[in-house]
């Protein structure tokens, strides 16, 4: 008896379900928006406690792009951190390990404007919150323009590196393993980078012809607030530990 | 798609700058360590706490962490466990250079 009453509480239930999830596409249709399946699961769930309360909220009441971003930035900070123990494991077991950095300066310029165009970037989104498009285009852009100068300098100083006879399997200063995990490391960092100006540049345009919103500018902006993050771990251990005295 | 709970930036513009300077202050004190006469392992560790600092701050202001508490908890839990778990084979290499104690 239980069973039955159970099996037809819940097909009622079910049927609860379905007519909200179809009033709710018919309410979008309505508005002009075509609205999926998946969309109406990014809103959320419908409760089964009560009829009044029909939506729920979506994990940690952020939008299913920013949750993705997040879950691509714990995952990506995985990769670095496994690429900067391996490097300290290595460093650590390598007698003799060399020191050929003599000059801070070019690293110092380029954490300077990797923080400042974190902070271009901060403006950007913010200006588009504001719905201020064309500053927060313009900061979008200049936030790119920052992202380019700073490849410019790593790539120049690569160049310098590559001129002294370091390449990916010599190093003319000691252990072949040191060019190994700085062209890895620094690479990685700098393929990143190049990733974030093109998404910059793509989502920037996307979004000033109004095809992108303010919240696809900032899924964007964390990821290149992640790029900053991972530079500031890089630079003490891969290259001022290398400093020579 | 923005959710009726999400918070949006509301702080000014202010804070971000503060956090901005913070972030260079830092950075020159890890430049400042570089050239400290002091052992690798010392500056290893004083940098890596420098790092450390400026990466929440980062995390909290420039990421928006600290308006989202559950959020959060999620990243760092999840990440730290991760970093955390990768730091097993330390004690091997210093077995690679100094042999003993770990080799017995």
């Amino acid at each position: 008896m239980g069973v039955f009453a159970f099996a037809a509480l819940d097909k009622a239930l079910n049927k609860a379900v379905d007519k909200a999830l179809n009033d709710e596409a018919r309410t979008q249709s309505k508005v002009g928006g075509n609205v999926s399946q998946a969309d109406l699961s990014i809103h959320g769930q419908v409760s089964r406690t009560g009829a009044t309360e029909t939506m729920t909220e979506p994990t940690f009441s952020v939008s299913a792009k920013k949750m993705a971003m997040w879950l691509f930035i714990i995952a990506d900070s995985a990769t670095f951190a496994g690429c900067l123990v391996a490097y300290g494991f290595i460093r650590n077991a390598t007698p003799d390990w060399p020191r050929p950095f003599h000059s801070i300066t070019n690293v110092a310029i380029m954490t300077l404007i990797l923080l400042t165009s974190s902070l271009t970037m901060l403006l950007g989104v913010r200006s588009a919150d504001e719905g201020d498009k064309a500053k927060a285009f313009r900061f979008t852009m200049i936030t790119a323009v920052l992202g380019i100068l700073f490849a410019v300098l790593h790539i120049r100083e690569w160049m310098g590196m590559i001129g002294e006879g370091a390449t990916l399997f010599h190093n003319p200063w000691g252990t072949p393993l040191f060019s190994s995990l700085f062209f890895s490391i620094t690479g990685l960092h700098l393929l990143h980078v190049t990733g974030g100006v093109i998404a910059l540049i793509a989502v920037g345009l996307k979004y000033q012809v109004g095809r992108y919103n303010a919240d696809d500018l900032e899924v964007t902006g964390l990821y290149w607030h992640f790029v900053d993050l991972v530079w500031m771990f890089v630079v003490p251990l891969v290259y001022l530990l290398n400093l020579a005295h | 798609m923005t959710t009726a709970a999400e918070t949006k930036h509301s702080t000014g513009m202010g804070r971000d700058l503060i956090v901005y300077i913070c972030l260079l202050a830092l950075a020159g004190i890890q430049f400042f360590i570089a050239y400290q006469n002091i052992s690798t392992s010392q500056m290893f560790l004083r940098m890596l706490s420098v790092a450390v600092v400026e990466a929440g701050l980062a995390l909290l202001f420039f990421m928006h962490l600290s308006e989202n508490r559950g959020l959060k908890w999620f990243v760092l839990i999840f990440t730290v466990a991760v970093v955390l778990g990768m730091q097993y084979g330390w004690s091997d290499s210093f077995r690679l250079v100094d042999g003993v104690p770990w080799a017995r």
